[in-house]
Formats: structure tokens, sequence, C-alpha cells
């Protein structure tokens, strides 16, 4: 008997993972590729971090050109390190089911008897770990280059306010890609339409406030809306007067708006799959 | 009829260029696509603009900023619009090779794809710049405007694009896995160089020279200056330079960077065709 279980081969399968184990299992397998399989491509990082830089610089230049005070220029850096957080939710959360089923991933997904809703939570814990890093790294090069001085007001709030608005913004990138599900060639056009728009929208190069009053409130259901004003009122303090709302209200929308995202997200892929599956649309490839 | 394998090869990639570009959904979508992207891309500068100065848009500083982003669609459009074709044909429709043992010439091939993308970047083009004159002040007087100027310019400027856009196709067809980034990363840095959105003055003085040898700076600043005429002239970056002087030093650094571009494409085509890269996907 005891020679019988030692062997691979014949030992019988004795242990599998169900249930919130299975979840998790899957969450911490999908976030992999993302924490650890993307920095080992290292041009790609090179690149996330360049680009935002880029965009950063331009702004900032602008803005020195028009003699504009001085925490104009801080607006611009933290803008520039949020828009790596916008990037990731667009292309590597909303897409991705899109790019998966082009690759042929998404099926296996589907008939293997883990959660899509870990897969996707995956997906978003992974990319907020290997966005932050770019972030961070935009931000302190802006930083130091551009001579930004921040004055932290509360940490808590901070970190409140960052926390609640990375939950909120993957919820809704999880929201997005069940839509994207349904997409075809159709899919790299409008996430590359959501770029520019949504970087007007939200204010991420000048104060939301300077928005009229309904823009700014609709503008507001993007959770980067209210997070970044929340996070400049705390992080330059000469920014108070500037806030659209204020901290408080900011945080407590950003919380109705995280719990909204994830509860949609999860009956709308639940939706979006069944119909996927009943139109013949999970295998399908158009280019 | 019989016509020659070079218009031939431009005419055709236009049309399927086109077709690529057009035919994903129905024209009402395709035209707010076309439209809302560079129009909110200007926003942004409008915005910043009137924050900062509390809405004076009659400042030299307005039409040079809007005009410079506007005709900046064009670096975008054409130059990554050339190199991208590649991605496109090697990657995502796997017809690269195909197109390389056709009777076409694969050069003007790759350029008629970015004329796609020249016509689809000029309603953009046109559609800001008029948004521009009939909602923010941008004075473009068209019995003042240099048309000469203005025509000799945006096309001397467009095949310079295409030529750039060339090499970038070049470099592309050599890269595995970030070829995406190639053409973004080159339009984003020469939106910093070309004083696109600001004059040259502003960068820090290590950094002007690069963009004094950018052929971009030279076409934006003759762009401007056909529209707006003095408005364009009152920046001191080029100040102390006539329209024929800009004229020619672009049409200089042109020709240079055609020559330069060909030369390198004629390379790295060589190189994928004898490493086997023309149909080689990554999946990325």
């Amino acid at each position: 008997m005891d020679n019988q279980n030692s062997n691979p081969l014949t030992r019988p399968y004795s242990h599998k993972d169900i249930g919130w184990r299975l979840f998790l299992k899957t969450i911490i397998a999908r976030s992999y590729p993302r924490i650890v399989g993307q920095q080992r491509e290292l041009s790609w990082v090179f690149f996330e971090i360049l680009l935002p830089m880029f965009a950063v610089c331009t702004y900032v230049f602008v803005y020195r050109a028009l003699n504009a005070p001085e925490e104009y220029i801080g607006f611009v850096v933290m803008g520039g390190a949020m828009t790596a957080f916008w990037l990731n939710v667009l292309w590597s959360m909303s897409s991705q089911l899109y790019w998966e089923k082009q690759q042929g991933n998404l099926q296996l997904y589907i008939i293997a008897p883990n959660s899509m809703m870990a897969i996707l939570l995956g997906m978003a814990v992974g990319g907020i770990f290997a966005t932050l890093l770019r972030a961070v790294t935009v931000t302190i090069f802006g930083t130091l280059v551009f001579s930004v001085k921040f004055e932290i007001v509360s940490y808590l709030q901070l970190f409140a306010v960052f926390t609640l608005t990375m939950i909120a913004l993957y919820g809704m990138g999880m929201m997005m890609a069940s839509a994207f599900l349904l997409f075809g060639r159709e899919a790299w056009h409008i996430a590359n339409l959501a770029q520019e728009p949504i970087f007007l929208a939200s204010g991420f190069f000048f104060p939301i406030k300077f928005l009229p009053f309904w823009v700014a409130a609709g503008a507001s259901l993007l959770p980067l809306t209210l997070g970044m004003d929340a996070m400049r009122q705390l992080v330059f303090s000469s920014e108070t007067s500037l806030g659209f709302l204020s901290v408080a209200t900011e945080i407590w929308i950003l919380a109705g708006l995280s719990v909204a995202f994830l509860v949609v997200s999860k009956y709308l892929l639940a939706y979006v799959e069944k119909l996927a599956v009943r139109e013949g649309r999970i295998t399908e490839s158009r280019r | 009829m019989q016509t020659s394998t070079s218009w031939r090869s431009f005419r055709m990639a236009a049309w399927l260029g086109w077709v690529i570009e057009s035919n994903w959904t129905d024209p009402f979508l395709f035209a707010v696509y076309s439209i809302v992207k560079p129009l909110s891309g200007a926003a942004i500068l409008v915005i910043m603009y009137g924050v900062i100065t509390e809405g004076n848009f009659e400042s030299a500083l307005f039409p040079y900023i809007y005009l410079g982003n506007a005709f900046y669609i064009y670096v975008g459009a054409v130059m990554t619009g050339v190199s991208w074709a590649v991605v496109d044909d090697r990657e995502l429709y796997k017809t690269l090779k195909y197109m390389y043992i056709a009777p076409i010439n694969i050069p003007l091939y790759l350029l008629g794809r970015g004329g796609a993308r020249f016509v689809v970047g000029s309603i953009a083009v046109l559609i800001t710049i008029l948004t521009g004159v009939f909602f923010l002040n941008v004075k473009i007087n068209l019995a003042e405007v240099n048309w000469g100027l203005f025509i000799v310019s945006l096309t001397l400027g467009i095949i310079m694009l295409a030529l750039i856009g060339l090499m970038l196709a070049g470099v592309t067809l050599i890269t595995a896995r970030h070829e995406g980034f190639i053409g973004e990363a080159v339009a984003a840095a020469l939106y910093i160089f070309s004083g696109a959105v600001f004059p040259l003055d502003v960068l820090p003085e290590w950094l002007r020279p690069v963009g004094y040898f950018m052929p971009t700076t030279y076409w934006l600043e003759l762009l401007r200056r056909s529209l707006v005429g003095d408005v364009a002239q009152a920046f001191p970056t080029l100040s102390q330079f006539s329209n024929l002087e800009i004229l020619g030093v672009m049409i200089g650094l042109s020709i240079l960077f055609g020559i330069f571009s060909v030369w390198i494409f004629k390379i790295c085509d060589n190189i994928a065709r004898e490493n086997g890269m023309i149909d080689r996907t990554t999946n990325y």
C-alpha cells in the first residue's frame, strides 16, 4: 500500500483545492505573470516608464511656458504617474479578456474549474502591484527633475484615498472586461479611444474644479477623477482651494464606487459570459 | 491597363489601409473616433492654458500652442502609421510574408499604408483647427494666409514624416515584442523636441540643440507662420530667420533625414530577410 502511494503515477488523487482555496490560488496564479513575469521584460518596463515621462515633460514645459505656479508642475507629475494606472486598467484589464480570446486562452479559462471572477481579481492584484512600481518611478523621476515639493496633510487619508481609488478603478476595469468580451475588432479602437478623453475628463493634468460642475460631477464616476483630486488636496497644501469636493466627501464616494463596481462586475461577468457562450463568441477571433 | 509597380503598390496599400482604418465599425462611430481623440488632446491644452491665463485667449502663445498641437496630429498619423503597418501585417494579420512575395514595392507599400492614416489625420487636423477658429478665438484670416508657403510646407512635411516612418518601419522589422512602442516613443519625444506646444526656449539649454536638429521644428514653425503670420514670429526661438531661410533649413534637414531613413530601412530589411524575421510572430 505504502509503495503504491509513493509512486506519483499510481497514487490516487487525494488533494484538490475547491471553494475559497481554489479562488485564492487562482488569484495568486493569475497575478503571478503580472508581478513577476512582466518585470522580466525589461524593455516593457522601460517603455512604460518612458512614455508617461514624455507626457509629464511636455505638460510641465507647457506650464513653464505659461509661467504657471509651481504646484501645477506637481499636479502634472502626479497625473503622469496615475496615467500608468489608467493605461493598465484599459489595456491589461478591460481589454484582457479580448486579448485572451484572440490568443485562444479564454476558452481554457472558462472550461477550467475556477472562478472567472478570481481570474479578474488576479489580473487586478498583479496589475496594481506592477503598475505601482512604474508609477512610483515616474513620481520619483518627475520630483527630482522638476523639483516638486510635497507637503502631506494626512498620511492616513492619503492611504485611504489611494487604496479606495485602486479598488474602485480596478473594479471598474473588471466590469469593463466583461463588456470587452463581446467586442470583436473594435476592442482595440475602443480602448484607444478611452485615453485622451479620459485624461481630459478626469483632470489628469489640471484641477478638475475648472471643468463645469456637471461635467466634473459626471467625470467623478471614474474613480481616478476624485482620487486624484483628493490626493492633490492632501499632497499639495496650497491645492485645498482648488479641490472639487472636500477630501472626506471624496473618500465616501470612492468607497461607494468601490463596492458598486465590484458587485456590478460580478453580475455583469456572469451575464456576459453566458451571452458570449450562447452567441458563440468565446472562440471567435475576428481580425 | 498596365500601371507601374510603384504606383500600384502605393495606391493599393493606401486603399487597404483606409479599409482597415475605417471598416471596423459604422461610419458614425468611426467619425466620432476620428474626431473625439484629437479634440480631447487639444482640449487638455486649452483648459491648461485657460486655467493659468484666466481665459486670456488673445495672447500670441495660444495660437502657437493650439496650431502646433493640431498639426502634430500628422506626426502620430503618418509617421507612426507607416511603421505600424509592419506590426499590423506581421503580428495581427500575418500577411507581411505574402506582401514580400507579391509583385509590389515594399517601401512604397508601407508608405501607402501611411497614406490612409494621412487621410484620417487630415480630417482630425481640419476639425481641430476649425474648432479653434470658431470657438476659441484662433484668428486665421483666410485672405492673409500665405497659401503658397502653407501648401509647400505641408507637402514637404508630410513626405518627411512618411520617410521617418519608413525608418521606424525598418527598425520595427528587426524588433521583437516591443515594436509597438517604437512609433509612440519617437512621436512623444518629437512632441517635446519640436516645440510643438511650447517655444523651444522653455527647454533646458542643453536640450535645445536636439530641437534645432529636428525638421519637425521648422515644419511646425512654417505652418504657424503661413496661417497666423506675425503672431507666430513673435517668439524668439526662430524670430531672426525669414520664412525662406526656415524653409531652406527644413528642406535640407528633410533630405538628410530622408536619405538616412531609406538607408536604415534597406539595412533593416536585409537583416530581417537574412534572419527570417519577415514572418516571425511573437504573440505579444
